[in-house]
């Protein structure tokens, strides 16, 4: 399978977004070239703007510019601007519900042998405590650029993260994508394994794993953190009984808490939380990383069967 | 009113100074209605505002979304009363909505916000105004709009490190259509500015981040004027204005001490600053 890391995939909407709109302008904080914001830097260098190493000036221009009717993308990587300019994406984004984009890559504990400082696990908990703040991590390059162009379509602050590791290519160019829908990519009836991001592809062979051992399961991509898909997680609980949530994230806060807040308020089923257990990362190698933290496809299927027992 | 507010350059001193008193007691009325509020650096800020909502912005209050219109971000958005108090008198909005100041279901709510016509941007939490305002500068400069872009800041904000980055950004991006105005009063929440983290030498400062810089008193409107005056004069630089001002001017109980940065005077205060104000305009 073709390996491509979602980042490309937001460099590459952003550019056919910047050929078809003139009101397309990017703000930079000197990683456009990690994030692939420079694909547009050097398209339209006229609507890229650097402001150097401040992630709090990037919001707030940003903030400026759609004011002004422009549609502001703003990339880092997602430790620095999600916690670093916090304040800013808190008032100046959420609270003004300025037409503001943010676009992050390095997300997750796949970032690597750079370490704890740069693999951020806590932002998809607080970009989706804003309330106007909608959360998406795609799971493939192709759903990448997908987004990056809808989400300039939809007025108001989006977070997008997006990975430096390359992830297998798992959908087509003509595969529907709906912002808020999940989409099913394997039926099953007896346990759903509901996924974001690179965890997507670790929950379809964990599927294959489960398959093998007589376990029909079920896996849904979850792209869409906020507003999470509530009627598939209702149908996931209704028809398979049990949900197990993979996330490379803090599972406080994260996917699974959005899962099971959904659950709780409507139809309680057993469940089972695969991310990172209130822990930093470390340095290592993407795969290495997994293993050591629980997060592989087998992480998955044992999750699957320890829920099901619970039915 | 609202005819005097779109491109007033008559200058009539005598009628700012009539605002400007006015402007004073509605802060003290607002606030004690209030039971809070920020009446120190409010009173300070009355004469910037004053000459900007009614010498030098081109602005429409019965539009207030109008195209052309220059951009004020209040980013010491503690400054509510003062600006509530001048947007009304521009006719923003009807004069008995201030009595309603930081009450349930108002629009004016404790901190600068935009539910109020005439108000820009959200401001509450200091040292983020001045990006906000050179994203609009920027964005000006590639619509090829004439508006300008204004942002007034406290002095203790500025010891926030993020107003530094956008003093670098709206230098670097030659940014000669942001005029920054800095109501320096001295005083913060806990105390004299030069005691908790000085910023002198402040014009030095400003001038070595590549802004050109003119210091006024700011309290008098012909300083305030001329200094405005000069700003789209300078080409290819960001321009700041740093006001020396009193905290708590016009109410000598008021005057130069931090016990009145974030609180309201009771019905008694309230009479005799209204009183002194009084004495003042006859």
């Amino acid at each position: 399978m073709e390996m491509i890391p979602t980042r490309d995939g937001f460099g590459k909407g952003l550019v056919e977004l910047g050929r078809e709109r003139d009101d397309i302008v990017v703000v930079s904080a000197d990683l456009e070239d990690a994030t692939r914001a420079e694909y547009f830097k050097k398209e339209f260098p006229d609507r890229f703007f650097s402001v150097g190493i401040a992630e709090q000036d990037m919001i707030g221009t940003a903030v400026g510019l759609s004011l002004e009717g422009y549609v502001a993308f703003t990339n880092s990587f997602a430790v620095f601007l999600t916690n670093r300019a916090y304040d800013m994406i808190r008032i100046d984004v959420c609270q003004n519900n300025a037409n503001v984009k943010l676009v992050c890559s390095h997300g997750g504990i796949t970032v690597g042998e750079d370490g704890a400082t740069a693999q951020c696990l806590e932002d998809f908990a607080i970009m989706r405590v804003l309330p106007n703040m909608k959360v998406i991590c795609p799971a493939d390059s192709i759903e990448a650029k997908k987004i990056t162009k809808l989400i300039a379509q939809d007025y108001g602050p989006f977070y997008v993260r997006t990975s430096r590791a390359a992830l297998p290519v798992l959908s087509k160019e003509d595969d529907e994508l709906v912002i808020g829908k999940a989409n099913i990519l394997r039926p099953g009836k007896d346990v759903s394994l509901i996924a974001c991001g690179v965890m997507v592809s670790e929950a379809l062979q964990a599927a294959e794993i489960l398959e093998k051992q007589g376990i029909d399961a079920r896996v849904v991509n979850m792209h869409t953190i906020k507003p999470i898909d509530q009627e598939a997680i209702i149908a996931c609980a209704k028809e398979t009984g049990a949900i197990v949530t993979a996330e490379e994230h803090q599972i406080t806060g994260g996917l699974g808490s959005a899962v099971a807040e959904v659950l709780v308020q409507n139809t309680p089923v057993p469940m089972e939380m695969v991310g990172i257990k209130d822990t930093y990362g470390e340095t290592g190698d993407p795969e290495g990383l997994l293993r050591k933290y629980h997060l592989k496809d087998v992480d998955i299927a044992a999750a699957a069967k320890k829920v099901m027992k619970r039915k | 009113m609202k005819g005097d507010c779109v491109s007033a350059k008559k200058v009539d001193i005598s009628s700012l100074e009539k605002n400007a008193n006015q402007s004073r007691k509605e802060i003290l009325q607002i606030t004690n209605s209030a039971g809070c509020g920020h009446p120190g650096g409010s009173l300070s800020a009355v004469e910037i505002l004053t000459t900007l909502y009614f010498y030098k912005l081109n602005h429409k209050p019965e539009d207030p979304f109008w195209s052309e219109r220059d951009r004020m971000i209040v980013s010491k958005g503690h400054a509510s009363p003062v600006t509530y108090s001048v947007l009304a008198s521009c006719g923003y909005f009807p004069k008995e909505e201030l009595a309603t100041f930081r009450k349930l279901g108002s629009r004016l709510q404790g901190h600068v916000h935009r539910k109020v016509p005439g108000v820009e941007l959200n401001t509450g939490s200091l040292g983020h105004g001045l990006s906000v305002s050179n994203g609009i500068a920027l964005a000006a400069k590639m619509k090829k709009k004439d508006f300008k872009s204004y942002c007034l800041m406290g002095d203790g904000e500025i010891q926030e490190g993020s107003v530094w980055e956008a003093a670098m950004t709206a230098a670097h991006f030659k940014l000669d259509n942001v005029c920054a105005i800095i109501d320096y009063n001295k005083i913060q929440e806990n105390g004299l500015v030069s005691d908790i983290m000085g910023l002198e030498p402040l014009a030095e400062k400003w001038k070595s981040f590549g802004w050109e810089v003119v210091e006024v008193d700011g309290h008098n409107f012909d300083e305030l004027i001329s200094a405005f005056d000069k700003f789209g004069t300078v080409k290819d630089k960001p321009f700041v204005i740093i006001a020396h001002t009193i905290k708590g001017k016009g109410v000598s109980f008021m005057e130069n001490t931090q016990k009145w940065h974030g609180k309201a005077p009771n019905d008694e205060q309230l009479k005799d600053a209204l009183a002194e104000l009084e004495g003042k305009a006859a």
